[in-house]
């Protein structure tokens, strides 16, 4: 029902207000160095003095679920941001369990399954402990790292099965945006994996086996294109309604990346003129995820003495 | 039951309808701006006195109705003389209030939502109070013109001489 959202969608509008704005990032990105870009984002209420540029970002992750905790009664219908967390932390967990190490630092807090419970279910080698989700995954990444220590094939098994959960569970919450997002993040995803596959001469067994399927993507034609070279994958590319990911690919994995995330972006912006239902949550929640994203960026290239330039070519565009 | 007052029953269940109609339109709408108009104020309380004015507008109807229903019992004697009406009296008095029933409940739903995103436009920006309060009041018009015809045929139904 889409009353039930309207106080939350109301106090979001408040909230988009101190949004990140696209002059701010140039603001920030005209930084000399990564302690004036922190002190701008201190002056913008992020983080606090003494806080290091992870320990913000982290903070500000945080600050986003605890706003929306505030807001909405449950929080599963969001779970869908939540699985690419709980995937990778299947992946540590599993090279954790084969390595029989403790690595402290390698899992992700934020997520739907407490990555204590992934490590105890694998070394007890008891996977109905994992959602169904999660199951096979979980088992057929395992047992495929024990017989063959492919840990490629591993991580590919894993980012299928976490690219499948997102679309799913997209369709499945009746929500037009989550429904987009969770096509949106598994479309990318197969073409990021069946370029990297292509360039490094994988096969196609290997590809069917790494892509999700997808509504707007035919997994067969993009794993035929991908193993017969870069052309074939942009001959289809141009196919479909994502030939625009073609140019980007050409320039360079991060400008593809950067596209992915933008395309995002201008498919969410229409949520804030929606003044009903869930999709304009969803929307904060992606656009303060972006904004996150696009200042880690910026602080990263500070950081790293990276030219403007070449960071400017990476930042996201804004929801605001 | 007495046929006498059938047309009595009529003109009653006609007045109940214009009261029950719009004030159950107007309570939800009033509803769904009031947490509109509550999220607006966690965000910011200074905005209270502009938002409330927003969430009051779904409200109209229902004082509209109340006046159908009170202009109908006064007409049929209910409040004060005979309430010896006829059939025929009794369902011109029941279609009469029927506009202000129906386009009372439908109208105050759709200001609701007109409401709630102008008070989300005020939530983004203050400056926007006069020109956000138009949209819903635009939704207003309709009310009226069901509670003026409303009115009218109550007014006109003694001049009938039935």
């Amino acid at each position: 029902m889409t009353d039930k959202y309207i106080y939350a969608v109301t106090s979001i509008r408040g909230k988009e207000l101190k949004l990140l704005s696209r002059t701010f990032m140039e603001q920030l990105l005209a930084s000399p160095d990564e302690a004036s870009a922190l002190s701008l984002l201190r002056d913008k209420g992020w983080g606090e003095d003494g806080q290091s540029a992870e320990e913000i970002l982290a903070l500000e992750e945080e600050k986003t679920w605890k706003v929306i905790r505030e807001l909405v009664p449950d929080m599963s219908v969001f779970d869908v941001f939540l699985y690419e967390n709980d995937f990778h932390n299947l992946k540590a967990a599993i090279k954790e369990t084969l390595t029989q190490g403790t690595h402290p630092g390698i899992y992700i807090g934020q997520g739907t399954v407490p990555w204590e419970t992934m490590q105890k279910a694998l070394t007890e080698r008891d996977f109905g402990k994992f959602p169904e989700r999660m199951k096979h995954a979980a088992k057929e990444a395992l047992d495929v790292l024990l017989t063959t220590r492919d840990g490629q094939l591993c991580d590919c098994i894993i980012d299928s099965a976490a690219l499948d959960a997102i679309r799913q569970a997209g369709k499945a919450s009746g929500s037009e945006l989550l429904a987009l997002y969770g096509e949106l993040r598994c479309v990318t995803g197969d073409i990021n994996i069946a370029y990297r596959a292509g360039k490094n001469g994988k096969d196609k067994a290997f590809l069917l086996r790494s892509l999700a399927p997808c509504e707007t993507l035919n997994r067969d034609s993009l794993a035929e294109a991908a193993v017969h070279g870069e052309d074939a994958l942009f001959a289809y590319l141009e196919r479909t309604p994502y030939k625009a990911a073609v140019a980007e690919l050409s320039d360079s994995v991060a400008a593809f990346e950067r596209w992915c995330d933008d395309l995002l972006i201008e498919k969410i912006r229409p949520q804030r003129t929606n003044p009903f239902g869930l999709d304009p949550l969803a929307a904060y929640i992606l656009a303060r995820r972006n904004e996150i994203k696009t200042a880690r960026i910026i602080l990263t290239g500070k950081r790293n003495d990276l030219p403007d330039d070449m960071i400017r070519g990476r930042i996201r565009k804004t929801y605001v | 039951m007495d046929t006498n007052n059938i047309g009595l029953f009529f003109a009653l269940a006609g007045a109940a309808i214009a009261a029950f109609m719009a004030g159950a339109g107007s309570a939800i709408g009033v509803g769904r701006a009031g947490q509109a108009a509550a999220g607006a104020v966690s965000e910011d309380p200074s905005l209270f006195v502009r938002v409330l004015i927003l969430q009051l507008l779904p409200g109209t109807q229902g004082i509209y109705g109340l006046l159908i229903a009170f202009l109908t019992l006064m007409n049929i004697g209910i409040m004060g003389g005979s309430g010896d009406i006829s059939l025929t009296e009794g369902l011109l008095y029941l279609a009469a209030c029927l506009p202000m029933g129906i386009v009372g409940f439908f109208s105050a739903i759709g200001q609701s939502g007109a409401s709630v995103a102008a008070i989300q436009l005020v939530t983004k920006d203050p400056s926007q109070f006069g020109r956000s309060m138009i949209f819903p009041v635009m939704v207003e018009t309709y009310a009226i013109l069901a509670l003026l015809i409303s009115i009218l045929s109550i007014f006109g139904i003694p001049g009938l001489g039935l």
